[in-house]
C-alpha cells in the first residue's frame, strides 16, 4: 500500500464508508471498518469519520456493530456532540433480544466516557442488573463502577450499593466476582467492599465454582474477614486448604498469604503452609516463563529471611544458565548466598566460582560479592577462591576482589593474615577509585604485616599528580600517615612530599583541608597523631548489625504475593513515598486514620478499617510536637494553601478545642486565652508519609465566624482536602456541643 | 485493578491499546513503557516498572511485549498469569503469536480482550464473533452454532499413565522401583477420581492448548544423564593458542537417539579463527556472537562423538604471573551447554498408557489421537 498520510487516509477511508456499494456488501463494509480500527491502534488520528462510523452502527452484523463500538469508545470524548446521536442505537440494542448484543452495547455504553452519558446510562445498568441473560448481568455488575466514576463525586448511591450487595448471592459465580469488584471501586472512598461474616462463608462456600482469576481475587477479599473465634478460624483454613494445591501459582500464593495472615498467631501453622508452597515456588522459579521465574525468585529471598534453611536442599534449583538473562541471574545468585549451609557450602562455592570468570563484568563481579557475603561464614574455603581469583589478573575481577577484602578483614579479622599475603601485585591491576581506594586502605591498615606497603603506596605518591579521583588521594593521606605510624623509617620522605603536594599543589579543598588537618596534627606531636589514628583495625560485631536476625514471617506477611517483594523492600518505600499512597498490612503502627467520610461502613468492620487502611485514607502521626521557632520559621516560608470560614455562634472553650484537636493527632502550639478578641490559635499535624500541616485559626465573634488557613510543606491536594475535613469535622463538632 | 493492556512489538510500536479505566495518561503510557525499558540498566529487572503512580507488568512472548499497567498493589503471580494465558490464547484463535498475525486480527484480539476479563476463558469460544484471519487452515474454527450454550458432560478424555506412577518420596505402588516424582499438580479442569486407583486421569478440556500435568522430580534421576561431556583444554598463553577436545558420550540405550544436539560453548573475549575436527561429517561447528556452537542432527544411543577445536585468544601475552600454571584455561571459556530434543523418552520414565476420547466433536469430524513423548533440554550445563 503507498504512503498516505493521515489525512488522505481518512479521506480515502471516508469515501469508502460513504460509498452504498460498499455499504450493500456486508464483507467489503466490514473490511473498511477493520482498517479505521488498524490505523486507530497505530495511533492515527481517525476521528475525522466518526459520523460515517456511527450510522455504520445500525446493523445486524455483530462483528460489524464491535468494531464500531470499540471505535466510538475511543473516539467519544473527542466527539460528545456527535456520540450522542449514536446513543439511541445503544439503548435500543440494550433491550435487543439477543443477550449478547445486549451485554455488548451496555458494556459500550459505559465505556463512552464522555460528560452526559450517566443519565442515559443510568436505566439500561439497573435493567442490565435484573436481566435474565447471567452475560448481561456481569456487564451491568461492572457497569455500575464505570458509572460512579463518571460521577465524579464521592456521593455513593446507597440503593444502587445494596442491590450490588444482594447480587453477591448470584448463581453465576463470575456475577459475583464483578460484584465484589464493582463495590470495591465504589466504596473506594469508605475502605473498599466491607467483608462480613454471612458473605465471608458465602464467599468461601462459592470458591470452587469460581476460575482461577476469581478464586485469585477472592482469596485477596478475605483478607480482609477477621474470624471470631479459633475454631473458625480453622474451619476456615480446613476450607481453604486445598486451593494450596490449585495448578495456578496466582491462586497457590494468594492461598499462601491468605493462610499466613490468618494464622499470625500460629506459628507451626505457618511454617507448615511456607513447607507446602515450596513445591509450588519451586516450580515457578524454574517455568518457561521468565517473568514469573522472577517474581517467584524474589518470593523465595522473602522467605529465605524468616526461614534461611527453607530451600538449602534445592540449591541446584538455583543454579544460573547461561541462556537466561542478567536480572534472573543475579536474583539467583542472591538466593544460592542466601541459602548456604554446611552440606552444601562446598557445591554453592564450586558453582559461584564458575560465575567470577564470566563474560559479563556485572554478573561476575556480583557473583565475587556474593562469595564475599558467604566468606562471613564460611571464611577460609572463600578467602582461598578469592585469592585463586587475583591470579587471573583482570581489572574488574581484581578491584571488586580487594574490595571484599576490605569488608571482610574488617568483619572477620581472622582472615587477615591470609588476605595481607594474597595482596601483593594487585596494584598492578585497579585502576578505578573504588578498587584502588580498598587497596590503599587495607596497605594503611594492615601494612605492617604486607612487606612491600611502603613501596605500593610510593607508586601512589609518585603520580599523585594525575590521579583523578579526589577520594583516592584523601585515602591516599590516611593511610600514609597510618603506615608512618608503624613504619617511620620507610615512609617518612614520601609522606612529606605528599603533605607538601596536597598542601601547595591540590585543587581539591577537602584534600587540602585533610593535608592541613594531618599536618598541624603532626605538629602537636607523634603521640597525639597515634591516639587519634589508631583506632581499632577491625570489628566482627559490625557482622551482626549488618545481617539482622532472621526476621518473623508475620514482618512480612502482607507483602506476599504483592510488588513488594519484587521491588525490593527499599524500592517500594521509595515508590510508595512518592506516591503518597499504597500502604497495606496489619504491622502498620496503630495510628488514628481518617476517611474522608464517615458512613457506609457497617460497625462490625471498625477493627479492619484500623488495620488496614485506605490507601486514599490520611494518617496523622501522634506526638508530632514541633517547636515554636521551628513552627514559626515554617509557617513563615509557606504559602497559605487553603483558607475557610466556617460558622460560629455563642461561646467559646479553647481548652475543649485543643483537647479534641488531640484526639485527632493535631497539636496546638500555641492559642490566646478564652475571652481574648480576636482569639488565636495555630496548630500543627504531620501525616505519615511526612507531609506536614500547620493551621492557623481566627476568631472575631463580632462576625461570628471562625476562619481557618492552612499551609502545607508539601502541595498534595488530596491529603488537603481530607485534612481539612477532619479539621471542619472537629471543629462542626465541638460547636454543637456547645450549642 | 488493570488500568491499560497493550501489545507492543519488539521495536516499540503499538499493535494493540486497550484503556479499561480511562484514568491514565493515554497511549503516551505505551511509548513510556518502551522508553523505560530500553533505558533500564542492565542489572534491573524489567518485569515490573514503575513510574508516576503507574506499574507496568509485561511479559515477552514470540518477540512481543504483553503490558498491563496498575496502580495499585496488585498480586504478580495472578497478572503475569493472566498476560501468559492471554498471549496462549492469542496463539491459539490467530494460529500463531507474533507481530503479523495480532495487526492482521486486530478486531479479533479486541474482542478477545472485551470478553477476557468478564468471561471465563472456558466458555469465551462462544461469545467471539470474528473469524481468525490465519495464514494455515486452523481447525478449532469450527464454531456453527454460536448462543449461550453450556458444556454437555459427554465431553470427556480419559488418559492413562503408567500405572507404577508414584508421587512423593513414600508412596509405594507395584513392587519394582516405580517411577517416582517429587510434585505433581493438575489443570483445574482434571478430574482425579481415578487417578489413586488407576493413575487415570479424567477431563473436560477447554479448547486450545493445554498443559494437562505439571511435574518436578529432582536429584535421583532413575535414568542415567542422557549426555556426558568430556572436556579437556589445552591452552598456551604464550602464544594465545587455545585448543578444545570435546568427547560427547550418548548414554541413551542403544535403540534411542537424540535429535538436534547443539553444544553451546562460551569463548574467551576475542577469539578469531576456529579450526576444526569433527568426528563425522554430519556435524557442524561455527562461531556465533562469541560462543563456539557445534550442532549434531543427531546421536545414537551408546554411540560417542568428539570435535577438535583450535583458537587463537589475541590480547597482550601476559608474563607467566605467580600462582597460576599456565595450563589453567583462560577467562570466559565455559561452561558448555546441551540443547536437545529426546524422542519417545521421558527422564522419569513416564508414559501416556492410552488417550480415549469419549465424544465426537461437532462436526463428523473424526478425532485424530498422536501421543508422542518427548525430553526437551532446558538447561543442561556442564562445567569445563
Amino acid at each position: 500500500m503507498p504512503y498516505l498520510g493521515s489525512e488522505d487516509v481518512v479521506k480515502e477511508l471516508k469515501k469508502a464508508l460513504c460509498n452504498p456499494h460498499i455499504q450493500a456488501d456486508r464483507l467489503r463494509y466490514r473490511n473498511v471498518i477493520q482498517r479505521v480500527i488498524r490505523y486507530m491502534t497505530q495511533g492515527l488520528d481517525m476521528s475525522g469519520v466518526f459520523m460515517e462510523m456511527v450510522k455504520a452502527s445500525a446493523t445486524v452484523d455483530i462483528v460489524q456493530k464491535k468494531l464500531v463500538y470499540l471505535y466510538m469508545c475511543t473516539y467519544a470524548p473527542l466527539k460528545p456532540d456527535l456520540a450522542l446521536l449514536a446513543i439511541n442505537t445503544l439503548c435500543k440494542d440494550c433491550s435487543d433480544p439477543n443477550p449478547m448484543v445486549r451485554g455488548l452495547a451496555l458494556r459500550s455504553m459505559c465505556s463512552l466516557r464522555m460528560p452526559g452519558v450517566q443519565e442515559y446510562i443510568q436505566q439500561p445498568i439497573l435493567n442490565g442488573l435484573r436481566d435474565k441473560a447471567s452475560y448481561v448481568r456481569r456487564v451491568a455488575v461492572l457497569g455500575c463502577a464505570k458509572m460512579h466514576n463518571l460521577h465524579g463525586d464521592s456521593e455513593v448511591d446507597g440503593a444502587l450499593v445494596n442491590e450490588l450487595y444482594s447480587l453477591l448471592r448470584d448463581q453465576d459465580p463470575i456475577v459475583v466476582v464483578n460484584c465484589l469488584r464493582s463495590l470495591e471501586e465504589i466504596l473506594k472512598q469508605e475502605g473498599g467492599v466491607v467483608i462480613n461474616k454471612p458473605i465471608a462463608h458465602h464467599l468461601l462456600n462459592r470458591m470452587s465454582k469460581l476460575d482461577q482469576w476469581g478464586q485469585a481475587e477472592v482469596l485477596n477479599f478475605l483478607l480482609r474477614y477477621q474470624p471470631r473465634s479459633e475454631e473458625e478460624l480453622f474451619d476456615i483454613l480446613n476450607l481453604l486448604d486445598s486451593f494450596l494445591k490449585s495448578s495456578s501459582p496466582g491462586v497457590v500464593m494468594g492461598a499462601t498469604k491468605f493462610f499466613l495472615i490468618l494464622a499470625k498467631k500460629f506459628p507451626h501453622v505457618q511454617t507448615d503452609v511456607l513447607v507446602r508452597v515450596k513445591g509450588p515456588l519451586l516450580a515457578a522459579c524454574s517455568s518457561e516463563s521468565r517473568e514469573l521465574c522472577f517474581v517467584a525468585l524474589c518470593h523465595v529471598r522473602q522467605i529465605l529471611h524468616s526461614l534461611p534453611g527453607h530451600f538449602s536442599s534445592h540449591y541446584k534449583k538455583f543454579f544460573c544458565s547461561y541462556s537466561e538473562p542478567h536480572y534472573i541471574k543475579l536474583q539467583k545468585v542472591e538466593v544460592l548466598c542466601e541459602l548456604v549451609n554446611d552440606e552444601n557450602v562446598q557445591q554453592v562455592l564450586e558453582e559461584l566460582r564458575g560465575y567470577c570468570t564470566d563474560v559479563s563484568a556485572d554478573f561476575a563481579q556480583a557473583a565475587i560479592f556474593a562469595i564475599g557475603g558467604i566468606a562471613r561464614t564460611y571464611t577460609d574455603q572463600c578467602v582461598q577462591i578469592l585469592t585463586e581469583l587475583l591470579g587471573l589478573r583482570q581489572e574488574h575481577i581484581t578491584t571488586v576482589v580487594v574490595q571484599t577484602f576490605r569488608d571482610l578483614v574488617w568483619l572477620c579479622p581472622q582472615c587477615t593474615e591470609a588476605v595481607c599475603q594474597a595482596l601483593p601485585g594487585c596494584e598492578e591491576n585497579i585502576q578505578d577509585s573504588e578498587g584502588k581506594q580498598a587497596l590503599i586502605w587495607l596497605l594503611g591498615v594492615h601494612g605492617e604485616r604486607i612487606p612491600n606497603a611502603p613501596y605500593v603506596l610510593e607508586d601512589f605518591v609518585e603520580n599523585v599528580k594525575s590521579e583523578t579521583f579526589p577520594a583516592v588521594k584523601m585515602e591516599l593521606l590516611t593511610a600514609l600517615l597510618r603506615l608512618f605510624l608503624s613504619r617511620p623509617a620507610e615512609c617518612q620522605d614520601m609522606l612529606g612530599r605528599l603533605l607538601y603536594y596536597c598542601i601547595e599543589e591540590e585543587k581539591d579543598m577537602a584534600v587540602r583541608d585533610r593535608g592541613l588537618f594531618y599536618y598541624r596534627l603532626l605538629l602537636v606531636g607523634i603521640d597525639e597523631v597515634k591516639r587519634i589514628l589508631c583506632s581499632p583495625k577491625s570489628d566482627p560485631t559490625l557482622g551482626l548489625l549488618e545481617d539482622p536476625a532472621e526476621r518473623p514471617v508475620n514482618s512480612w506477611a502482607s507483602d506476599f504475593n504483592t510488588l513488594v517483594p519484587v521491588y525490593g523492600k527499599a524500592h517500594w518505600a521509595t515508590i510508595s513515598k512518592c506516591q503518597g499512597a499504597e500502604r497495606c498490612g496489619p504491622e502498620l503502627p496503630k495510628t488514628s486514620s481518617f476517611a474522608a467520610s464517615g458512613p457506609l461502613i457497617p460497625e462490625d468492620n471498625k477493627e479492619r478499617e484500623q488495620e488496614l487502611p485506605d490507601s486514599g485514607a490520611l494518617m496523622l502521626v501522634p506526638n508530632r510536637q514541633l517547636t515554636a521557632e521551628y513552627f514559626e520559621k515554617t509557617w513563615l516560608s509557606l504559602k497559605v494553601a487553603h483558607q475557610q470560614v466556617l460558622p460560629w455562634r455563642g461561646e467559646f472553650h479553647p481548652d475543649t478545642l485543643q483537647m479534641a484537636l488531640q484526639v485527632v493527632n493535631i497539636q496546638t502550639i500555641a492559642m490566646s486565652r478564652a475571652g481574648t478578641r480576636p482569639w488565636k490559635a495555630y496548630l500543627s499535624a504531620q501525616d505519615d508519609t511526612g507531609c506536614l500541616f500547620l493551621i492557623e485559626l481566627l476568631l472575631e465573634p463580632e462576625n461570628s465566624e471562625m476562619q481557618i488557613s492552612v499551609k502545607q510543606n508539601e502541595a498534595r491536594t488530596e491529603t488537603l482536602n481530607s485534612f481539612i475535613s477532619v479539621l471542619e469535622t472537629v471543629i462542626g463538632t465541638i460547636e454543637q456541643i456547645k450549642s | 485493578m488493570i488500568s491499560q493492556f497493550f501489545i507492543l512489538s519488539s521495536k516499540g510500536d503499538p499493535l494493540i491499546y486497550k484503556d479499561f479505566r480511562g484514568d491514565s495518561g493515554g497511549r503516551d503510557v505505551a511509548e513510556l513503557f518502551y522508553r523505560k525499558l530500553t533505558g533500564l540498566p542492565g542489572d534491573e529487572s524489567p518485569v515490573v516498572m514503575h513510574h508516576d503512580g503507574r506499574h507496568f507488568i509485561h511479559i515477552r512472548h514470540s518477540g512481543l511485549y504483553l503490558v498491563v499497567t496498575t496502580s495499585e498493589n496488585v498480586s504478580p503471580f495472578s497478572l503475569l498469569e493472566l498476560l501468559s494465558r492471554l498471549a496462549t490464547l492469542l496463539g491459539d484463535y490467530c494460529g500463531s503469536l507474533g507481530e503479523g498475525t495480532i495487526s492482521r486480527n486486530v478486531a479479533l484480539v479486541y474482542e478477545l480482550l472485551d470478553e477476557v476479563l468478564t468471561t471465563s476463558t472456558e466458555m469465551l469460544r462462544n461469545f467471539i464473533q470474528t473469524e481468525a484471519v490465519v495464514s494455515k487452515p486452523f481447525s478449532l474454527f469450527d464454531l456453527s452454532s454460536v448462543g449461550l450454550v453450556s458444556r454437555g458432560k459427554e465431553e470427556e478424555m480419559r488418559i492413562g499413565l503408567t500405572e507404577e506412577f508414584c508421587v512423593g518420596k513414600s508412596e509405594l505402588r507395584g513392587y519394582g522401583p516405580g517411577i517416582r516424582v517429587d510434585e505433581v499438580s493438575f489443570h483445574s479442569s482434571v478430574n482425579l477420581d481415578e487417578f489413586e486407583s488407576h493413575r487415570i486421569l479424567r477431563l473436560q478440556p477447554p479448547q486450545g492448548e493445554l498443559t494437562v500435568m505439571r511435574y518436578q522430580l529432582s536429584d535421583d534421576l532413575p535414568s542415567p544423564l542422557p549426555f556426558r561431556l568430556f572436556p579437556s583444554v589445552q591452552w598456551d598463553r604464550g602464544s594465545g593458542r587455545l585448543q578444545v577436545y570435546l568427547k560427547l558420550r550418548c548414554d541413551l540405550p542403544s535403540k534411542s537417539q537424540a535429535l538436534n544436539v547443539r553444544l553451546h560453548l562460551p569463548l574467551p573475549r576475542g577469539v578469531v579463527s576456529l579450526s576444526q575436527e569433527l568426528s563425522s561429517p554430519e556435524q557442524k561447528a561455527e562461531l556465533v556472537e562469541g560462543a563456539l556452537r557445534w550442532d549434531l542432527p543427531r546421536v545414537q544411543g551408546g554411540s560417542q562423538l568428539s570435535g577438535l577445536f583450535q583458537m587463537d585468544v589475541p590480547g597482550p601475552p601476559g608474563p607467566p604471573s605467580h600462582g597460576l600454571s599456565t595450563s589453567a584455561p583462560p577467562l570466559g571459556l565455559g561452561p558448555a551447554s546441551l540443547s536437545f530434543e529426546l524422542p519417545r523418552h521421558t527422564c522419569s520414565g513416564l508414559q501416556v498408557r492410552f488417550l480415549r476420547l469419549a465424544f465426537r466433536p461437532c462436526g463428523n469430524a473424526n478425532p485424530h489421537k498422536w501421543v508422542r513423548h518427548l525430553s526437551h533440554s532446558d538447561a543442561y550445563v556442564i562445567r569445563i
